[in-house]
């Protein structure tokens, strides 16, 4: 756990990648293999099921500091990290330890199924033998969410570093189902790849945005493909070994949530792994992204949702052809390819081609790409004919072209503090539309302003606050922000009626009166128009 | 008498005892018909410390411990400034005055008030542990204390002077042996001057913004012995001065002035910098968690060691830290201060 520590603070302390990358490197030259493991795992979102809840966490601590929970609870709202404001609020260890990351993580999965008291004086002993650092490490093991500035990308990188091998080959070692119970450091970073694991997925190659840009800066149009950007969940496909699995960018496997995607065994050959868009979709166009959201939050699917909410994936890309990885090849031969391959498809297949949108100049495109919503499309992607299949995002090779946002003048009316880095500032925000003389609300935003801009709320709500609930303080109705967002859909779900996609502050609109924010008629007309 | 808060006539009163009220200029004492840290303009206004929030310019006549007058008069030019030594008792109308050393900064004071026979102490800003320069703070008996709770929670327990003082030392050393400069982000008085007398000036040199080295002129004249510092000019350049730590502002890190101290670490010194949240917020690789204020034991200390059942708090989380008082068995109010809370990121003299 020192080391891992050590490591913690070394990066925490630095804002230069380089120095990160180092310590990471340093440690994955020098610490013991089953720590290395567990430390791939947490940096890539592997943490360990959680054994003690965050409430008893709570009380242990308070109870342990000599406070009262609501001061706790209090000191919590401004530290923002639960984790933190524990390790700062416990008295100094009274011993010491010299036990490692990994078998600190047994000790605390070894709690599970026991009796309260025992995970009590389990937890109480580890506070009690550790130094702050490693008190915070270790509850950010217990309350889950171990983020800390590192990315999955820094991670590999510092990896292949200390091992020598190609990053983006161990990058794609790194993916799949394995938890630290599963494998073994050697079997997953050293081994030779003896695609042990059948259902591994290969590392997404991202897009950069272009709305920055002009497209004309790109070059000629003949060099580039362009198609509808889906708005659906971004899944590889991939049928080996007799079976099929179904991975989300966020590495989440959901083969069980979709099974319309078995029927793929029969229509395409072993050895075939394809990029796509999982998308809602009946009688040939896609369903709103809403009707795709019933179908994300569930395991299992009952037959009647399947009927309801039909799902297919529109491919875009072929990453395996014949058990053979064709990521290196260029776009245009994969695309060929995949034209090939799903070709002669029955028009029920759960799988469709994304068609080619064929432009022959950027003034062409940008017509169609103003057409996108009619196409229930978030814009036009762009691929370089000559481009590899790279893993992340690089510049260069994918362009996504997005609609300017649909925006609406909302008022604010709650503010709650945020967490972690904006600790202590307001940053969630309510938002209401005119309805005659009151204001509704109809959205929540958390992004699009600077820090001076966060700072400079933060410090008008202080002043302007007219009640307090819990942690939510309702203002005096003063600030309209321009609020811009990607969709608009009637839900059931939401005190307005109308839920927002992507919702964020665009703008902080000094220069408009309060009485001229938008209407709950303009967010109707709104709905009806793209909903 | 009135003219200690003329045009002010919707001035509200709380009533919070005989010798210290609240008005909407701050702290008063209708005895002596004068006002402690005022926020606003009034007739005469006596002065805990020279820091921006408690000195403010515009009033008649101040009053100051003689170690706090030289700052305040080069913060706030020609004003009229009396000056009283620590400890020494005055007569003002019907109450007896006095200041004692509250730790914060060099010359800054608590200010006792005693009417009929009933003490109240004002504490400004204080912190319990010496730090070498400022005079120790003292502990006052009083019946009721008013006390600052800027870090008024459990989170905030600050590690003592000597191993911050080693933690800057070694991250000086370890910059230096990479080639890099140390940027060190701190306020200009007092938070400063306590860091050059941390600093281990064997290391390298130590060049100072015009701000802190302004403030460390004004000190030295007053008889403060500081290490020997560089002043940062227009003509300042970097290469001559290999291995340098630089202390400056912490507005002024950010700035183009920094530029030229390339490649460089930066790290900010504030009691803030316990939240690790804060730290990355204000973009420094380092936080050193060092306060000119009382941590949370240090206040419960404070409070105890007066012996006082009235406790009034202000400048902080006052609504958490009073509850909690309250617990303990205090007569406890908060008092409304002008600015609240909003240190954390303006963070200037924590």
């Amino acid at each position: 756990m020192k080391r891992f520590s050590a490591l913690f603070e070394t990066i925490d302390q630095t804002r230069r990648t380089t120095a990160k990358v180092a310590a990471l490197a340093e440690y994955f030259r020098t610490a013991p293999d089953d720590d290395k493991l567990w430390t791939i795992a947490l940096f890539s979102r592997r943490r360990p099921r959680r054994t003690v809840t965050t409430a008893r966490l709570r009380e242990w601590a308070a109870e342990r500091a000599g406070i009262p929970l609501w001061l706790l609870e209090e000191s919590y709202g401004i530290v923002g990290d639960l984790a933190e404001t524990i390790s700062l609020i416990l008295p100094a260890p009274a011993a010491t330890h010299d036990d490692g990351l990994s078998i600190w993580i047994a000790r605390l999965r070894a709690l599970d199924h026991t009796d309260e008291a025992v995970r009590k004086a389990a937890i109480l002993d580890a506070w009690n033998r550790m130094d702050p650092t490693e008190r915070l490490v270790f509850n950010k093991l217990l309350t889950g969410g171990f983020r800390v500035g590192i990315s999955r990308k820094l991670m590999t990188r510092a990896l292949a570093r200390a091992t020598g091998q190609d990053a983006s080959e161990l990058a794609h070692r790194l993916m799949g189902d394995w938890t630290p119970d599963t494998t073994s450091y050697h079997a997953l970073v050293e081994m030779p790849d003896d695609t042990s694991s059948r259902s591994r997925p290969y590392p997404f190659c991202l897009a950069r945005g272009l709305e920055e840009e002009d497209p004309a800066a790109l070059g000629a149009p003949e060099d580039w493909h362009a198609e509808w950007k889906w708005d659906g969940i971004r899944g590889q496909l991939i049928l080996r070994g007799g079976a099929h699995h179904v991975w989300s960018r966020g590495e989440d496997l959901m083969t069980d949530r979709f099974p319309e995607f078995a029927e793929t065994l029969d229509i395409l050959p072993e050895g075939t792994v394809l990029d796509g868009e999982i998308l809602a979709f009946a009688d040939g166009t896609p369903l709103p992204f809403s009707t795709l959201q019933k179908r994300i939050g569930r395991k299992t699917v009952p037959k009647a949702l399947r009927t309801e909410a039909p799902v297919i994936l529109r491919a875009y890309d072929l990453l395996e052809t014949d058990g053979q990885d064709i990521r290196a090849r260029p776009f245009a031969a994969r695309r060929a390819a995949l034209e090939n391959l799903l070709g002669g498809l029955p028009p029920d297949a759960p799988l469709q081609l994304s068609p080619d949108l064929g432009f022959r100049s950027w003034d062409e495109l940008a017509a169609l790409r103003a057409t996108a919503r009619t196409m229930r499309a978030e814009g036009v992607m762009l691929k370089h004919r000559e481009s590899p299949y790279h893993a992340g995002r690089r510049t260069g090779g994918w362009w996504k072209w997005k609609l300017d946002p649909l925006t609406l003048d909302g008022v604010l009316i709650y503010a709650q503090q945020g967490h972690g880095r904006r600790a202590n500032l307001f940053t969630d925000f309510t938002f209401a539309v005119w309805s005659g003389e009151t204001l509704v609300p109809f959205t929540k935003a958390y992004s699009g302003l600077t820090d001076a801009e966060f700072r400079k709320i933060t410090h008008w709500v202080r002043r302007n606050t007219l009640h307090r609930f819990g942690p939510v303080r309702q203002v005096r109705p003063e600030h309209v922000f321009e609020i811009a967002f990607e969709g608009i859909h009637a839900s059931t779900r939401h005190k307005s009626g109308i839920a927002l996609r992507f919702p964020r502050m665009a703008r902080w609109r000094h220069d408009k009166p309060l009485a001229e924010a938008s209407t709950l008629g303009d967010l109707r007309d709104m709905l009806a128009h793209h909903g | 008498m009135a003219s200690a808060r003329a045009g002010q006539s919707g001035d509200q009163t709380y009533p919070t005892g005989m010798v210290i009220e609240v008005t909407n200029s701050g702290l008063y004492c209708p005895a002596g018909d004068f006002h402690i840290d005022p926020w606003k303009p009034v007739d005469r206004a006596l002065i805990t410390h020279g820091h921006a929030d408690h000195a403010r310019p515009g009033h008649a006549r101040y009053l100051a411990t003689d170690g706090t007058a030289p700052v305040m008069r080069h913060r706030l030019g020609a004003i009229t400034l009396d000056t009283l030594p620590y400890g020494e008792t005055r007569r003002i109308g019907g109450a007896d005055v006095s200041f004692h050393p509250a730790g914060h900064v060099p010359g800054s004071a608590q200010i006792r008030v005693e009417v009929g026979g009933e003490v109240w102490v004002v504490s400004g800003d204080y912190k319990i542990e010496a730090d070498g320069l400022s005079e120790p703070f003292e502990p006052l008996p009083c019946h009721g204390f008013v006390t600052e709770c800027t870090f008024g929670l459990p989170v905030f327990d600050w590690a003592p002077q000597a191993v911050v003082a080693a933690e800057i030392n070694a991250w000086w050393r370890a910059n230096q042996a990479a080639g890099r400069f140390s940027l060190l982000g701190a306020y200009a008085f007092g938070k400063a001057q306590r860091l050059l007398s941390m600093l281990d000036p064997g290391t390298g040199p130590i060049l100072t913004h015009g701000a802190v080295e302004n403030t460390n002129d004004v000190l030295r004249a007053q008889g403060l012995r500081l290490p020997q510092t560089i002043r940062v000019t227009p003509g300042t350049l970097a290469r001559d001065h290999p291995g340098a730590l630089v202390l400056a502002p912490p507005s002024a890190l950010s700035a183009t002035w920094a530029r030229r101290f390339r490649p460089a670490a930066t790290g900010l010194a504030s009691g803030w910098m316990r939240l690790r949240g804060v730290r990355r917020r204000r973009g420094a690789d380092r936080g050193f968690v060092i306060s000119d204020h009382a941590d949370w034991s240090g206040l419960n200390r404070a409070i105890a060691e007066t012996g006082a059942e009235t406790v009034h708090v202000t400048h902080g989380y006052t609504d958490a830290f009073a509850r909690w008082l309250r617990e303990q068995g205090y007569d406890v109010r908060i008092v409304p201060a002008e600015f609240t809370g909003d240190s954390l990121d303006e963070d200037d003299t924590s």
